[in-house]
């Protein structure tokens, strides 16, 4: 950046999907617009990079969406997750203005997958991007270039000023950078491991980030720390059971181990800890990231054996496989004798009955401290494989508290006159808890949209 | 079964990609990996043959580097691409010419012009230089063109054949007479229009950057068409010599002329912009050991058509001897490089879309599945 004192109209921090669809709904009303990413080019979008799909609420087929996904039953969807964890009127104001994010979105160059009968296709609920969230950026970050927008990467914001409780300008790079209106689209802070410790303690020094390690949360401290409102507890992210190997950050989508229904899963001690037939896996990966927390040293194994090989999505690492348990407990690092034990005690405890993978088929264990429920077979057809699991953070639900405007709301009861939120940042407004497949990019392409028109109005007098 | 560098490369990519799967809109590579839990070799030839190289799955994919993971699916397959033309080759030892490719087609081109032009200097003596009344046979009588072109086109239809067979039974088609014409003519129509550069939706493909462009698409047609008209051009005037006793030359309004002219401007303006976008191209995103291959393939490419129209023009003039020469050098070279060379990718490609509508159909993967043992 030059050394003369920069000034714009609207200054967007964060450079995922939030943030970039702000900054070009501000410059299609004309504003001047300068977009703050913190990520370097190649790392730019943040956790939108590693999402797949949205969620729009349709009333009848929606370019690539068939059917109808009306707001009672989308509502109905979100109460399910969140326990009524949520603002009424901003989630259904959410909702109802989703049913524009698709055509928004191709009309600015992002493509959509077309049905293909393919294994992630859900047709109805979800409208998958071609490519991932990725292309989606590409496709965006070229429409924002092609607007004007002044975008600079490696650019994070490492201050605030306020005055009279608006915003006067940022610090990125030592070098301040002034705007009438600010955006805050910087995601959440699942990505800073002392934050998480402030939170969980020692153990979140054993959990692997799924996104972006740029997601550091610096700039939701500056803004609480200016009186910005909080919404949801440091301690509330969203965790998932993914492959121990996985890298550090970044590792996305591909980590994740679909089995543990097909199998048992057990500790370091080699014990069982969990029905892991409780229901469907899709509903139930998200409280494994958790419960896999809660073990010593925050690991497990799931094991499975041949019988279950193939009927499940591949995993992106190749198991340890062995043709006796004793011999896989010695290459996981087990004791041998306890996981015989274990296996034999499940194996012996499995009732009869009809195994069907597609339903709850009721066929369970009886008379053991942790009882399988569904799905129960026995481990006895070598060769055997295991994955390690870890606790995978997603993201993390504490935010700043916004208005139907996408206004920063400050703890004081006083609404921030220039400061607009959307995006992770700001989630936790609509989902308190829980998650719901799509929901995430749902929230940040309605809140961005919102931010940026009024981000604009404000810096335009309108 | 083969395990080289190439083979293991491609076979760790597709494994993430199976398991991420975020790429299965954008072409028939990944519909074809999701019928898959392994790779090996043979399915791992095919898919590479399936890759189209248009870009879009690297430029939008979470783990391209300088991601651990280091992703590359075009440029994985590339390289696979051109070591598994090189394990088709016929006679097998010839494969080993894939790997220069670009430095041996060179040369040999560069041999065989010099041939042609101190061959038929000698023979045709001071008249080289000279304009002449029946043209080109004045320079090469029509008998030494059909000995040479003849005895070198019939080694190069077998060398194809058997290259092709090779790859077809790897492919596990059936012997023709039992193909499913309907899949089949679904794999000439994705082929002809070549359906997998359109990035999934009709936008075109991430070539030679990451914005969605149809370039590539149509200046492929531009060559493939004007390499056709060419050789339809050479086909009419085989028989009208032989069939109706016309030989050349011809007027300019006649069949090999028309068709010869129409050809040769398409088989400018395709390699033309072929080149030109490929040098407009990151190397690394497109595979690194293949681009000899490609621009050598291109190059010969070009210079048939423009020699050829060359020749055409001056055929009146002083120039025509050392025209013919080179033109016909160029012309050699094209076909003693067919078996050996890019060229070859046309039918690997064809054969490879026949069977993935196939195993579309079947909804179940046939290439590179183990064959119970016969008891
Ligand atoms: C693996 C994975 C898969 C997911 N899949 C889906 C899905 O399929 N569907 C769905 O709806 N949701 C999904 N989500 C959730 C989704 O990623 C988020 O809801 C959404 O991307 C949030 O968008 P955002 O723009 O708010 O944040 P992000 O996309 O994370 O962008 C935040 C940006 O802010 C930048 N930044 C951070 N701090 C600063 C600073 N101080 N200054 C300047 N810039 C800064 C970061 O570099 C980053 O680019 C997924 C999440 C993960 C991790
Ligand atoms: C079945 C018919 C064919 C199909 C499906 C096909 C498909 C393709 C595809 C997908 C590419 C890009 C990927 C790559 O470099 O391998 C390509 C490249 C190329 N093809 Fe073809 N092709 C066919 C026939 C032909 C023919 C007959 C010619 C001309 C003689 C030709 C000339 C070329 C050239 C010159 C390139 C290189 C382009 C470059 O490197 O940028 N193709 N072909
Ligand atoms: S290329 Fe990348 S984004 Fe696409 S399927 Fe493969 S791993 Fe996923
Ligand atoms: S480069 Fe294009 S054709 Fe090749 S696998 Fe990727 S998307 Fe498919």
């Amino acid at each position: 950046m030059q050394n003369d004192q920069k000034n714009f109209d609207v200054l967007v921090a964060g450079g995922g999907q939030a943030g970039i669809i702000a900054a070009i709904c501000a410059a299609e009303k004309g504003a001047k617009v300068c977009l703050l990413e913190g990520a370097p080019r190649t790392h730019r979008g943040g956790n939108t990079r590693h999402t797949r799909n949205l969620r729009p609420m349709h009333i009848g087929p929606l370019s690539v969406l068939s059917g109808t996904y009306d707001e009672d039953e989308y509502w109905d969807d979100l109460m399910r997750v969140t326990k009524g964890k949520t603002n009424e009127e901003l989630a259904r104001m959410t909702l109802r203005r989703s049913t524009e994010c698709v055509e928004w979105l191709e009309k600015r160059g992002v493509q959509f997958q077309p049905p293909l009968g393919g294994t992630l296709h859900l047709g109805r609920t979800n409208a998958f991007f071609m490519g991932g969230g990725k292309q989606l950026l590409n496709a965006l970050y070229r429409h924002g270039e092609k607007l004007g927008i002044e975008i600079h990467y490696d650019a994070m914001v490492s201050d605030i000023e306020f005055e009279d409780d608006a915003f006067k300008n940022v610090t990125v790079n030592d070098q301040k950078i002034y705007a009438k209106s600010f955006v805050a689209a910087a995601g959440g802070f699942e990505a800073n491991i002392d934050w998480l410790k402030e939170a969980w303690g020692d153990v979140a020094e054993n959990f692997i980030i799924r996104g972006t390690p740029y997601n550091t949360g610096g700039l939701l401290k500056l803004l609480l720390k200016n009186g910005a409102e909080q919404i949801g507890e440091p301690d509330q992210c969203h965790a998932v059971a993914i492959d121990g190997r996985a890298p550090k950050f970044d590792g996305g989508i591909c980590t994740r181990v679909d089995c543990v229904s097909l199998g048992v899963v057990v500790n370091k001690n080699a014990e069982r800890f969990y029905d892991e037939g409780e229901d469907f896996w899709p509903k139930r990966y998200a409280i494994w990231g958790r419960l896999v927390a809660a073990q010593p040293d925050q690991v497990a194994h799931v094991i499975i054996d041949q019988k279950a090989k193939g009927s499940f999505m591949p995993p992106v690492f190749p198991a340890e496989t062995a043709n006796t348990i004793p011999e896989l407990a010695n290459k996981i690092g087990l004791n041998a004798e306890t996981l015989e034990k274990t296996i034999s005690e499940y194996n012996a405890a499995v009732q009869p009955g009809d195994f069907d993978h597609t339903e709850l088929d009721g066929v369970h264990t009886e008379g053991l401290d942790v009882n399988k429920t569904n799905w129960a077979r026995p481990i006895d057809t070598p060769p055997y494989s295991a994955y390690c699991l870890r606790p995978g953070i997603t993201f993390t639900y504490l935010g700043v508290a916004v208005t139907d405007k996408a206004q920063m709301k400050m703890a004081n009861g006083a609404l921030c006159k220039n400061v607009f939120a959307a995006g992770e940042i700001m989630a936790g407004n609509v989902l308190g808890q829980g998650y719901l497949a799509g929901i995430g990019m749902t929230i940040g392409n309605v809140f961005g949209r919102i931010a940026g028109n009024e981000a604009a109005n404000h810096a335009l007098n309108r | 079964m083969r395990l080289t560098d190439k083979v293991n490369e491609a076979a760790r990519v597709l494994t993430i990609c199976n398991a991420c799967r975020y790429c299965e809109g954008h072409c028939a590579v990944f519909q074809a990996m999701e019928l898959r839990l392994e790779f090996n070799a043979d399915n791992l030839d095919y898919m590479a043959n399936l890759c189209h190289n248009c870009g879009a799955c690297y430029h939008n994919c979470q783990y391209a580097p300088p991601h651990e993971f280091n992703l590359n699916v075009p440029a994985a397959l590339a390289e696979l691409r051109q070591e598994n033309y090189g394990v088709f080759a016929w006679p097998g030892f010839m494969g080993k010419l894939f790997t220069n490719n670009g430095l041996w087609v060179t040369l040999l081109s560069v041999l065989i012009i010099t041939a042609f032009i101190v061959g038929t200097s000698l023979t045709v003596g001071e008249d080289f230089f000279q304009t002449h009344d029946n043209a080109f046979y004045g320079i090469i009588p029509h008998n030494n063109l059909v000995a040479i072109f003849g005895s070198v086109g019939a080694f190069v239809a077998i060398a194809l054949l058997a290259s092709i067979t090779k790859f077809w039974q790897t492919m596990r088609l059936p012997n023709p007479f039992s193909l499913d014409w309907g899949r089949v003519m679904q794999g000439v129509k994705d082929a002809l229009t070549l359906k997998y550069l359109d990035g999934g939706n009709g936008q075109g493909c991430s070539y030679p950057d990451e914005t969605p462009s149809m370039s590539r698409r149509w200046f492929h047609q531009f060559t493939f068409w004007g390499f056709m008209l060419c050789f339809a051009a050479t086909s009419a005037g085989t028989i009208m010599h032989y069939a109706f006793a016309l030989p050349a030359p011809y007027d300019f309004i006649s069949l090999p002329k028309v068709l010869g002219v129409l050809g040769g401007i398409g088989l400018i303006v395709g390699p033309l912009g072929l080149l030109h976008i490929k040098a407009k191209a990151t190397p690394d995103v497109k595979g690194k050991t293949n681009k000899g291959m490609d621009v050598s393939f291109l190059v010969l490419l070009l210079l048939t058509s423009i020699t050829g129209l060359i020749l055409m023009a001056v055929r009146d003039t002083a120039l025509v001897g050392i025209m013919l020469s080179l033109h016909l050098g160029v012309v050699l070279t094209l076909f003693l490089s067919m078996p050996y060379g890019k060229f070859i990718h046309g039918f690997y490609r064809l054969i490879a879309l026949i069977v993935f509508a196939i195993e579309k159909e079947k909804h179940e993967a046939i290439v590179g599945v183990d064959i119970p043992e016969k008891e």
